[in-house]
C-alpha cells in the first residue's frame, strides 16, 4: 500500500494575511507622545497660616483680565511677546547689597548680568513672580503666558549652564541640574486665586 | 550541437518567499507599539493650545487624564469636564483621583500626574477650579497638555 503523505498547507497567502493586519495596525496607531508644560501645585495651606512679608521689589506682578491683557507691576500694559524678556530682566537683576543680602544667608548674585537696579529684585533664590488670572480669561492666553514664564527660566538656566559647564541645561547630570534648580535660577511662580 | 546551445539568460525573479517574515516583523512592531484609545471622547475633542517649553510625560500608566471642553452639539453653554468615559462636574475630581489611586500601589502614588487636557478656548476658572480640587486631595504634580509650537499662535484666531 503506497503511503499517503499529508498535503503541504500553502503558505501563499500568509504575506496577504499579514498585509492586511499590517495596515490596520498601521492606521490604528497613534504614535503620539504627551508633552505639556508640568507646574506642582502648592500644598493646602491651614487657614490661620499668616502669608510671609515679601518686598514689593521682590515681586513680579502679571496680571491678565478677562479680555485677555496682560498688565505687568500693577502699571505697565505690555504685550505678550514681551513678557519673556521683562521677566528675564527681572530675575537676572540681582541687585541687592552684600549686607542686605547677608541678613538672608545670601551672597551677592555674581552670575547675574542684570541692570543691578535696587528698586527691582534682589537676588533670583527672592525673586517671585506672581501671576493672577481672572476666571473670565481664556485658556490660550494663560498658556502662553506661563508658557514665556518658563520660558524665561529656562533661556536663564540655558545661559548659565552654557557659561558654566559650555552645555545646555538638558545636557547636564542630574546633579548640575539640582544645583542649578535649587541654588542659581530657582523657579518660582505663584499663582493667585483668579478675580471673579 | 546542441550541448553548446546557448541557454538563454533571463532576469531571475526576485525571491519574495522572505515577504511573509518582513511584514510579521513590521506587524509585530506595530502591534507592541499600538495603544488603543481607552477612552471615548463625550465632549468635543479638545484642540489643544501650542507651547514651546514642553517636557514629556513619561510612564503613560501613572498619567491620568482630565479632559475640558465643549459639549459634543453645543447644547450646554460653557466648559465640560470629562472624566473617564463619563461628563462629570468638578465635585467628581476628588473621587476620580481616588479611584486611579486605587488601582497603584502605595508607593507610585506620589508620581501619579494629572495632565489637563484643556480646549484654547476653555476658560480659566475651569480650570482653577479644577486645580483647587486636586490640591484638596494632594495631587499636586499636574500638566497642561500642549503641542509643541509658537505660544503666541494660540492668540491669533
Amino acid at each position: 500500500m503506497a503511503r499517503r503523505d499529508t498535503p503541504e498547507i500553502n503558505a501563499g497567502s500568509m504575506a496577504d494575511i499579514a498585509f492586511l493586519l499590517l495596515i490596520f495596525f498601521l492606521v490604528t496607531t497613534t504614535m503620539d507622545i504627551d508633552t505639556g508644560i508640568s507646574r506642582k501645585l502648592p500644598e493646602k495651606q491651614p487657614e490661620d497660616v499668616e502669608p510671609p512679608v515679601l518686598k514689593m521689589k521682590n515681586v513680579f506682578e502679571v496680571n491678565i483680565n478677562r479680555r485677555n491683557e496682560i498688565l505687568v507691576e500693577g502699571d505697565q500694559y505690555m504685550q505678550i511677546e514681551e513678557l519673556r524678556e521683562a521677566a528675564k530682566k527681572f530675575i537676572d537683576n540681582g541687585g541687592g547689597t552684600a549686607e542686605a543680602l547677608a541678613n538672608e544667608n545670601l551672597k551677592v548674585c555674581s552670575w547675574c548680568e542684570g541692570a543691578k537696579d535696587p528698586e527691582s529684585s534682589d537676588h533670583p533664590k527672592k525673586a517671585i513672580i506672581s501671576l493672577q488670572s481672572d476666571r473670565g480669561t481664556s485658556y490660550a492666553t494663560y498658556i502662553a503666558v506661563q508658557n514665556e514664564l518658563v520660558g524665561a527660566y529656562n533661556e536663564l538656566r540655558d545661559r548659565y549652564a552654557n557659561k558654566k559647564y559650555g552645555r545646555d541645561f538638558d545636557k547636564l547630570t542630574s546633579e548640575q541640574q539640582k544645583e542649578i534648580k535649587t541654588e542659581i535660577y530657582p523657579q518660582i511662580i505663584s499663582e493667585a486665586e483668579p478675580t471673579k | 550541437m546542441s550541448k553548446f546551445k546557448k541557454k538563454k539568460k533571463g532576469m531571475p525573479g526576485i525571491s519574495t518567499a522572505s515577504l511573509p517574515d518582513i511584514v510579521f516583523m513590521l506587524l509585530f512592531f506595530f502591534m507592541v507599539t499600538t495603544v488603543m484609545r481607552e477612552t471615548e471622547m463625550k465632549i468635543k475633542k479638545p484642540q489643544l493650545p501650542k507651547a514651546t517649553e514642553v517636557q514629556k510625560l513619561e510612564k503613560k500608566s501613572l498619567v491620568s487624564y482630565i479632559y475640558v471642553g465643549k459639549s459634543k452639539d453645543g447644547s450646554v453653554k460653557g466648559d465640560q469636564i470629562q472624566l473617564n468615559d463619563k461628563v462629570s462636574s468638578v465635585d467628581q475630581v476628588p473621587a476620580f483621583i481616588f479611584q486611579v489611586r486605587s488601582k497603584h500601589s502605595e508607593s507610585d502614588i506620589p508620581k501619579l500626574t494629572t495632565s489637563i487636557k484643556a480646549d484654547v478656548d476653555a476658560n480659566v476658572g475651569t480650570i482653577t477650579d479644577i486645580k483647587q480640587k486636586l490640591r484638596d486631595v494632594n495631587a499636586l504634580k499636574i500638566n497642561y497638555s500642549t503641542l509643541k509650537g509658537s505660544a503666541f499662535d494660540n492668540l491669533k484666531n
